[in-house]
């Protein structure tokens, strides 16, 4: 499970994982799932642009992650924000079905790009996710407080000078980036739910923003590794396990929840 | 003039069986999902409808590794997605979608597992690229009587229920004060929508069955000023651009020789270029969707 080929799978996934964890708490405190299940899905026809023509994938997925940011908010200006993420979903979607059916790699290629290949990652490619999961999360500490100030509430956050348009255009680049790197590896349709599980837990566990921040990454890195090891014993996709986890660890974070106000309920009465 | 039609429907179009075939079903896929999809705006649930057409792949998956009609595979899987929102369910809007995300993560990690064994134990590799992006000339002719039964059933149950539908759309508060059970409405049109994305995700597969649900009906509510004619505008252009991408993917098979492309680009690039035409004659919202909107959804 530890050998060199692995190795390279860890180091990816571990990365992964971290920023995921961090973008992923702002994702639920803005509501931004949709947009967050959005930007993978329209990045993945990049990976297959970038075979297309012949360049390394890190291009085309880039490439792809800004036509989704710059789709989503242009076309939000004049329309619903669900409806424009829709419109720029399919219309990127249905280039990817282009892009894939020209280049030939047509079964494999969708299944890889879709849902994951962790046990493929090479060498080369650790250098590309290292340097973007650096920005996205440098980015990210950057802007914490002014983000946090404004997801919370916009309107303290314009009193202070933060523009509203601006700080949700630089998440949602963040977003971008953020799934351009994560793709490869978990694959584009469950990037997202790495993302919304660990946050969806730790956010009923702590009020503090930055103990849920560590709580979100720790719940990510112990999602994915465990999902990679399952993943390597049963030889399973790894993108059912990391979907499956997700799910549990909301399952448990509402029970908690749960749990706490039955219990604080009972002391009430008790104590009275 | 007859050497222009003859480029336009190459030879074969009008009496090839798999092309008739997916008209039908298309046509009736486009209809009931634009019908659908209009509601589906106003109410503000496009990432429940698309998350829906999603979760559906892992019954269509399903149904390719149990050798059984893909139709009730998706439609299953759909109803139990449904369910699943609408038990969880929370009424506001942001917890909401946040659960619709963990119940459409959920569900996308079972197609994939599905999909695993489908390309293990039966050796089908088209089975992923038929399930998410829909295999539109493979649809057995066979299915065209039950599709058109669930088509009929959908835009009836529309017309029954449309004042009551549209008031709980527009304005929840209103219609339950005026004795409308809005519980009642809102999960008769989850149903609604399982059926239509589960005929659309039978056409141009599940990922992709999102563009006919909201595409034409976003184009139809820009021109549109009454939802009635929103309705029927997004119908018409549903159809239309369903039958065009046909029509261009049978063509296809010229340009780039012996390989066609995908009848998915082309209904959705159709389906974007309108939506992108109908905002040219006035850039102003109707049926009280707002025109601007911060890029944060609330």
């Amino acid at each position: 499970m530890f050998s060199s080929f692995m190795l390279n799978s860890w180091i990816v996934a571990t990365m992964v994982a971290i920023v995921a964890g961090v973008t992923g708490m702002f994702v639920i405190i803005r509501g931004n799932t949709f947009a967050a299940h959005t930007l993978p899905l329209s990045t993945f026809p990049g990976a297959a642009a970038a075979k297309l023509i012949g360049v390394n994938e890190f291009w085309g997925l880039i490439t792809f992650a800004v036509l989704g940011v710059v789709g989503i908010s242009q076309l939000s200006r004049h329309q619903r924000n669900d409806v424009a993420t829709a419109l720029t979903l399919i219309t990127l979607l249905g280039l990817g079905t282009l892009f894939l059916s020209l280049s030939n790699e047509y079964s494999q290629g969708v299944y890889a790009l879709l849902f994951g290949q962790v046990l493929g990652v090479s060498r080369g490619e650790i250098g590309p996710v290292a340097l973007l999961s650096v920005v996205a999360v440098g980015l990210m500490i950057l802007l914490f407080r002014p983000l946090l100030l404004n997801s919370v509430s916009p309107d303290l956050g314009t009193a202070r000078g933060i523009s509203n348009q601006r700080i949700a255009l630089l998440f949602l680049a963040i977003l971008g980036l953020a799934t351009a790197m994560a793709l490869p590896v978990v694959g584009a349709l469950l990037v997202f739910s790495l993302m919304l599980g660990p946050a969806s837990a730790a956010r009923l566990l702590t009020d503090r923003p930055v103990r849920a921040l560590g709580l979100c990454v720790s719940i990510a890195l112990a999602t994915v590794w465990l999902a990679l090891a399952l993943s390597y014993t049963t030889n399973w996709p790894v993108g059912f396990f990391v979907g499956g986890f997700a799910a549990l660890s909301y399952g448990l974070g509402r029970g908690w929840a749960w749990a706490r106000a039955a219990r604080s309920i009972h002391e009430v009465i008790a104590g009275r | 003039m007859n050497y222009l039609i003859a480029v336009i429907f190459q030879p074969g179009f009008f009496v090839s069986g798999p092309v008739h075939t997916a008209m039908i079903i298309g046509g009736g896929a486009a209809i009931v999902s634009a019908w659908i999809g209009v509601f589906t705006i106003i109410r503000g649930q496009s990432f429940a409808g698309h998350a829906l057409a999603d979760v559906s792949s892992a019954g269509g998956a399903a149904s390719f590794l149990l050798g059984i009609n893909p139709m009730f595979g998706f439609l299953g899987m759909a109803v139990l997605a449904a369910s699943a929102m609408e038990f969880l369910g929370v009424s506001r809007a942001r917890e909401r979608d946040l659960v619709t995300g963990i119940v459409l993560g959920a569900g996308l990690g079972l197609t994939a597992l599905l999909l695993y064994f489908d390309v293990t134990t039966r050796s089908t590799t088209g089975a992923a690229t038929s399930v998410m992006f829909g295999s539109m000339f493979a649809i057995p002719a066979s299915i065209i009587p039950a599709v058109l039964i669930i088509a009929l059933a959908v835009v009836l149950l529309v017309a029954a229920i449309y004042r009551p539908l549209l008031l709980s759309s527009l304005d929840s508060t209103l219609a339950e004060v005026q004795g409308i059970n809005v519980r009642l409405i809102g999960l008769l049109h989850l149903l609604m929508l399982s059926l239509a994305v589960t005929l659309s995700a039978m056409t141009i597969g599940a990922i992709l069955s999102t563009a006919l649900l909201i595409g034409p009906a976003a184009a139809a509510l820009r021109l549109a000023k009454r939802p009635g004619v929103a309705i029927c505008l997004a119908a018409l252009i549903g159809v239309g651009a369903t039958w065009g991408g046909i029509l261009l993917a049978y063509d296809s098979y010229n340009w780039t020789p012996g390989h066609g492309w995908p009848v998915s680009f082309f209904i959705v690039t159709i389906i974007f270029a309108v939506y992108l035409l109908a905002g040219l004659p006035g850039r102003r919202g109707r049926l009280g969707i707002p025109t601007t909107n911060r890029l944060m959804s609330t």
